[in-house]
């Protein structure tokens, strides 16, 4: 029993990372039909981020203030690479609106030049960075049931994110004209609202929330040029179960793969927990072809 | 042969004709090297083509061809690796642990049932995988995702199964076919022809195919899916028929491929290698079969001549290829020749000349 609980609190604590990898290319995904390949790159780039701080307060600020950097890298992980996102729109995804395969191409390549360029900043040897004391430890719920602080952080803040997400989709009126385009990108600009800022932004958020992704990454192990690549087809794969266009088709898929993996793989082995999740996936397309949740449209493509 | 010379006009069949002959005679001028380099190529070009079937003319990107390949290159390679131990255990078999021969192993021992598993595999799960996907009406970018997951878990079950499979480190440790050593010259020159002439066979089938019937219903499949559907044809079944084809030939290409290399490793079926197979067909140009073959040999030369020269600069190389091929040539090396070419015409002529408009992109 103790065992099945520690698993579930894996598998949840797993499917928050996906989530929020995926909440990132669901947005683009959804609302520019853009597949966006070098968004492992940004998670990337986000850890790195996170890197760069840390050594930063290691050099120049007080020993005592140390502990607070994970605070500070959190913000930067997410302008650096929302700056980056909103840059790689406006030069090359701008010219690929409503061509998915084309700008799936296109990002693998900047993905690759990105992952080359860190090899040659960084170096290719994986780096560590060394969590924050508060978060080392454990909350112990009874002998030999311990969820690491870690974990729980993670799961904390992926929920803190998406009610951010909510709430700005949801109740903001930038958020609304951003669901406008979304589902009618024609008639969304006929009334007035500028699509190319909303495409410009949506980009800039989602690339954002990889970025902190990847802040979130460094928590767990150490980080290297080719970090985000581990997690991107997973997340995809969150991404067509889940359905696009809703938040909470998201969620549920994330969660749905994350809490499966974690299952199979403690009941069988990690190759064959892997096959065992794609079949199950496979298999659940044939009964829901457009995912869990999707958008309902009459259009005919 | 016969069927290749019918096809297009005389002056046509001349190029085709010089082309071919001087591929023939490449084994006189080239060293042994060399050789066995272009056979390497020759080997991945006919990966290209299926690659270039299923995308160029049916609409389907497939990353998973990475999968079919290795498939081929594993049942080649089995094949081999059980000769090479003889009446032992294959040696990574032993250090896994293992004290028989696992039963799926059996079969590999003979040529013939080797040679048609390492069509048949990949063909059948290509097959499996299109026909539970299109008949759902998956495609696009859902489908392509798809196989992009079957290669990750592909590969983490061939590394995973390290008994079966000898791990990370592939298969490894063989190097005689039929008692000839693989890397002798006669066997290199021998090998060099099978390739030639595997390469123009699959060549000319898929010319067929795509102006045939079968290719005129897949090209309207991929232009318009749903007024083929109301027309009243299947499109799923033409395209799970053609995603199979292409997964065969990848097939047979891993198996070409093994006998030139002498190595197959799950890195030679990874999410890399899979994608890099698309960008030899769209840098080439999709939609035109002898796009895919350029495509396929001037990138796996110029990945070895830069590889070799500044091993850090391939990564960049390769990226900036893709996005300049997608923004700035959508339709290849062969759209650019045929845009040279119209432009050469429209000048020499006169300005009246009607300019026929491009294949629409394949999206």
């Amino acid at each position: 029993m103790d065992m099945f609980i520690l698993q579930m609190f894996n598998g949840l604590s797993i499917s928050s990372i996906l989530l929020l990898i995926a909440l990132g290319l669901a947005v683009t995904f959804g609302l520019m039909n853009v597949i966006n390949m070098a968004h492992g790159e940004l998670i990337m780039i986000g850890a790195y981020a996170t890197y760069v701080t840390q050594n930063l307060f290691m050099s120049y600020a007080p020993a005592a203030w140390f502990g607070a950097y994970f605070i500070v890298a959190l913000p930067i992980a997410f302008i650096v690479a929302a700056l980056i996102g909103w840059l790689l729109e406006v030069v090359l995804i701008r010219h690929l609106y409503g061509r998915p395969l084309d700008s799936l191409l296109a990002t693998w390549g900047v993905g690759m030049m990105l992952q080359q360029l860190a090899r040659t900043i960084f170096g290719a040897p994986n780096v560590g960075v060394s969590s924050p004391a508060w978060l080392n430890g454990g909350l112990a719920i009874s002998d030999g049931i311990v969820f690491p602080y870690k974990r729980i952080f993670i799961i904390a803040l992926v929920a803190v994110v998406l009610l951010c997400m909510y709430l700005y989709i949801y109740r903001t009126s930038s958020g609304r004209r951003m669901r406008a385009v979304m589902q009618n990108r024609s008639m969304a600009g006929c009334l007035g609202i500028s699509t190319r800022r909303v495409d410009g932004m949506t980009f800039a958020i989602g690339s954002g929330i990889a970025g902190i992704a990847g802040c979130a990454l460094t928590l767990i192990g150490p980080i290297g040029p080719s970090l985000g690549t581990y997690y991107i087809v997973d997340a995809f794969m969150v991404v067509v179960l889940g359905g696009v266009g809703k938040l909470v088709g998201t969620v549920c898929g994330a969660l749905g793969i994350g809490m499966f993996n974690t299952l199979f793989e403690t009941y069988t082995s990690a190759s064959i927990g892997k096959v065992l999740v794609f079949v199950c996936i496979v298999a659940f397309l044939q009964w829901k072809p457009r995912g869990l949740v999707a958008m309902r449209t009459r259009s005919l493509d | 042969m016969s069927a290749l010379l019918k096809t297009g006009s005389l002056k046509m069949r001349i190029i085709w004709a010089v082309v071919l002959i001087m591929m023939c005679l490449a084994p006189l001028i080239s060293t042994e090297f060399r050789l066995s380099l272009l056979a390497k190529f020759l080997a991945l070009a006919i990966l290209a083509i299926g690659l270039d079937l299923i995308w160029g003319y049916g609409g389907v990107l497939s990353l998973g061809h990475g999968v079919f390949f290795g498939l081929g290159g594993y049942a080649m390679a089995m094949y081999l690796k059980l000769q090479a131990s003889g009446a032992t255990l294959p040696d990574f078999m032993g250090w896994s642990g293992l004290s028989g021969l696992p039963w799926f192993w059996e079969p590999f021992r003979s040529f013939p049932v080797a040679l048609l598993l390492g069509i048949a595999l990949p063909a059948l799960l290509a097959f499996a995988l299109g026909w539970f996907t299109f008949r759902n009406r998956i495609t696009g970018v859902y489908f392509t995702i798809l196989t992009q997951a079957l290669v990750l878990i592909m590969v983490t079950l061939f590394v995973g199964k390290q008994e079966w499979t000898g791990g990370t480190n592939g298969i490894t440790g063989y190097n005689s076919i039929f008692g000839f050593t693989l890397h002798s010259a006669g066997t290199t020159i021998a090998l060099y022809y099978i390739t030639l002439a595997v390469l123009v066979i699959a060549y000319v089938l898929c010319r067929r195919m795509v102006n045939s019937r079968f290719g005129q219903v897949l090209e309207a499949a991929r232009d318009g899916e749903n007024r083929v559907r109301f027309l009243g044809y299947d499109p799923a079944g033409y395209k799970t028929l053609a995603f199979a084809f292409s997964g065969a030939l990848a097939g047979i290409a891993g198996m070409l491929f093994v006998l030139q290399v002498g190595i197959i490793s799950p890195s030679m079926m990874g999410i890399v290698p899979s994608i890099e197979m698309v960008l030899w067909v769209a840098l080439g140009g999709r939609g035109t079969l002898i796009g895919a073959v350029i495509g396929a040999v001037v990138l796996n030369a110029a990945k070895t001549g830069i590889s070799e020269a500044y091993p850090e600069g391939w990564l960049f190389v390769i990226g900036g290829l893709f996005v300049t091929v997608v923004l700035f040539m959508p339709n290849g090396i062969v759209g650019v020749y045929r845009h040279v070419v119209r432009l050469l015409k429209r000048r020499g002529e006169s300005a009246h000349v009607q300019v026929t408009r491009e294949k629409p992109e394949v999206y």
